[in-house]
């Protein structure tokens, strides 16, 4: 018995150490999608700096009007591009040939990318840009290293430099701000937490609703199976 | 007047249709032992399970579109615009996780209590094929939401056919209808998906119950109720299936649609499990995940499938791992059913089998590394060590006396209030409110740590002692 506890521990050792190298790197994003002023910080941030290049087509600007209890009319004023309709989806205004030509590949719509590369992810992502001459826009990133994409808060964040460290788990790479942007690093926190948080939301725009939904349906099937179980013990209690 | 034509009606129907005759027969008249315990819910919640599958199923053929232009934003157009296709689709994809881990629940209580032994087989021949159509129906339907880990886990699967000598390229070509997986596969798997399995399931269903009613069901105490009969021919320690079943499984509907609904609401996605975060990725031919694994229900066989080095005996290893499932009435060489009567050595055989198949599970999730294949081997063997030295274990089991009738009735709810007593301890209420609501022995229970260790040493003695 003992040896098989023990073959037991070390294969649950071997589990763990697998996945730890991985995701020790990201950093946990501060997000909250039922809050709307955040959600419609995240959809002007998102217009400002992704849309020229990422579209999220399963999204129209209508859904975000009522999902976040916005006026129409503000929503196209405040958010939406010029030019564009309420009932459009947030289709980007480059198009596929122009963007292969700049950037070797059309940049993915991004509808679901909360849903597969997590929150988490994006978070660490979007604030892991460094300088990196050796790439075609001059800087790499250290969650997605090679990536194709430049850094669209070059301006706001600062330049970060990549530092060889060494420690006890062995060499790696940690960040530097080396000039500052122009914003605080509070206020750059907030902009890409607003703007996870907007795509968490487009990713899954009724998930407010579910989770509201479901209080009511667990509390129902709660008095069904209490029901349920009485009804049974008066049918049973005759059997020994 | 009007009761009487409705009567009328009622007693035409009847004398063309035999609707009283089989309801008695397979219900009021079906006499199934009393002593069922918590193992028996999912017979019936499998049921459950199809139905689900077969509504949600039907509701959302109404909007899917099976074209691989059109399959990934028709999904996303239920999740998003349909109303109530949100809910309708993740009631699908959970439903499908859900009806996999009641099939494996009801499947080990077939282990535990011998339930496929004489004169039971053709029940679990059925029950096993059902599992087969089972396992291909899903397949199939995963390839539908057209998601990168969709087209890629078909890819990989379809591809195994090609491993088969001589007739495995044309085969595999055959089956996807193209030299990839492509727009013709979708088409044909929806096809499967949507008519040519549920059809098979539902007979396959007819076939099972069919069998079962033939020979009556098994009990936790493997003990054939037939043997006694009072007078009329009622077996002495069975009850008519409705209501007392009937009513007992509507509680286990409820308890398990608790669960279902907490996924439903709170985590369709399960982490992962029950939907695959790269499944949100369109799917690409050009681009390859860097990970491929299946859903979690088919890890366990896709980990054998990895374990084994060679290509072709690996596909014969996974095949393999099914097909000891289907022998298994005749491996098991011991006349005694339930496991309450059986050897230790067979009960920790069963559990070490437990084991290898939750840990390659585990296994089929993660990438290939050489240690976890290593333990990946050391799994594959124990899962097939327990089917093939069967019939060399099972006949010199010492097995323990079994009672001629089954155990008295014992509900678990019956030993609650005894429990409660033990684990707490009553002290005088510190409140200063005089009101008796307050001093009420409810509320100045506390929790006794003595108490809680001694009941916890004494589960943990009845566990080990189980096992002997």
């Amino acid at each position: 018995m003992k040896t098989y506890t023990a073959v037991f521990l070390l294969f649950l050792a071997f589990c763990f150490s697998a996945n730890a190298s991985e995701k020790a790197l990201l950093q946990t994003a501060n997000i909250d999608p039922s809050n709307r002023v955040s959600l419609l910080r995240g959809a002007k941030h998102f217009v400002t700096y992704c849309l020229g290049c990422h579209s999220v087509k399963y999204m129209r600007y209508l859904r975000i009007a009522l999902d976040t209890g916005t006026d129409e009319k503000t929503v196209l004023t405040e958010i939406a591009p010029e030019g564009a309709g309420i009932y459009d989806p947030l289709h980007t205004a480059m198009n596929k040939r122009d963007a292969e030509k700049w950037f070797g590949v059309q940049p993915p719509d991004l509808s679901l990318i909360a849903r597969s590369r997590g929150a988490d992810w994006l978070y660490s992502y979007l604030t892991s840009y460094y300088t990196d001459a050796q790439r075609p826009f001059g800087v790499n990133n250290l969650i997605y290293p090679q990536t194709a994409m430049p850094n669209p808060f070059w301006q706001l964040q600062g330049e970060q430099v990549a530092k060889t460290r060494k420690t006890i788990w062995g060499k790696h790479l940690e960040l530097e701000l080396t000039t500052p942007g122009k914003l605080s690093e509070q206020e750059f926190s907030r902009l890409t937490n607003d703007l996870v948080n907007f795509l968490v939301y487009v990713g899954e725009p009724e998930q407010q609703e579910r989770k509201a939904l479901g209080r009511y349906v667990l509390f129902f099937l709660l008095i069904f199976a209490v029901i349920a179980y009485l009804l049974k013990r008066e049918y049973w209690k005759d059997i020994h | 007047m009007k009761m009487k034509r409705l009567a009328d009606a009622g007693q035409w129907i009847l004398e063309r249709f035999p609707l009283a005759k089989v309801w008695e027969e397979h219900m009021t008249n079906y006499y199934a032992p009393k002593n069922f315990n918590f193992w028996y819910f999912f017979g019936s919640l499998a049921l459950l399970m199809l139905l689900n599958q077969i509504v949600t199923g039907i509701l959302l053929t109404m909007n899917y579109k099976p074209d691989a232009h059109l399959a990934f934003d028709s999904v996303e157009y239920i999740m998003r615009d349909v109303h109530w296709g949100w809910l309708v689709r993740y009631m699908h994809s959970t439903g499908a996780s859900a009806f996999f881990i009641v099939i494996y629940l009801h499947m080990f209580r077939g282990l535990m209590y011998g339930s496929f032994k004489q004169p039971r087989e053709l029940v679990w021949i059925f029950g096993m094929l059902l599992f087969v159509c089972l396992m291909a129906e899903a397949f199939m339907g995963y390839l539908l939401p057209w998601g990168q880990m969709s087209y890629w886990g078909a890819q990989v699967i379809i591809s195994l056919f090609s491993a088969i000598p001589v007739i495995g390229d044309d085969l595999s070509l055959w089956i996807r209808g193209d030299y990839v997986v492509s727009d013709a596969t979708l088409n044909r798997f929806f096809a499967f998906h949507v008519i040519a399995v549920p059809l098979v399931l539902i007979l396959l269903v007819f076939m099972h119950l069919v069998a079962l009613h033939e020979v009556g069901s098994n009990n936790p105490d493997g003990v054939e109720i037939k043997k006694y009969k009072n007078e009329k021919g009622v077996p002495l320690d069975g009850i008519p299936f409705h209501p007392y079943y009937t009513v007992k499984d509507i509680f286990g509907v409820a308890v398990f649609l608790l669960f279902f609904a907490t996924v439903i609401f709170y985590m369709p996605e399960m982490n992962g499990y029950f939907l695959e975060h790269a499944n949100f990725i369109p799917a690409d031919p050009m681009k390859t995940p860097e990970h491929i694994a299946p859903v979690w229900y088919f890890t366990p066989f896709y980990a054998i499938l990895r374990a084994i080095p060679d290509k072709f005996a690996g596909v014969v290893g996974m095949g393999g791992a099914i097909v000891v499932l289907f022998l298994l009435p005749w491996l098991d060489r011991n006349p005694v059913r339930s496991i309450r009567y059986r050897s230790g050595f067979y009960k920790k055989a069963l559990l070490l089998f437990v084991i290898s198949f939750i840990a390659l599970g585990y296994l089929g999730t993660q990438p290939a590394t050489p240690t976890l294949t290593v333990f990946a081997r050391i799994f594959t063997a124990i899962y097939f060590a327990f089917f093939l030295l069967m019939p060399l274990y099972t006949r010199w089991e010492k097995t323990k006396p079994v009672p001629t009738r089954v155990s008295p009735h014992h509900e678990i709810e019956d030993d609650l209030p005894a429990l409660l007593e033990e684990i707490t301890i009553i002290k005088p209420s510190q409140s200063e409110i005089g009101d008796p609501a307050f001093r009420g022995a409810f509320y100045n229970r506390r929790p006794n740590p003595e108490g809680i260790i001694k009941v916890l040493s004494r589960f943990g003695k009845k566990i080990v002692e189980s096992l002997d």
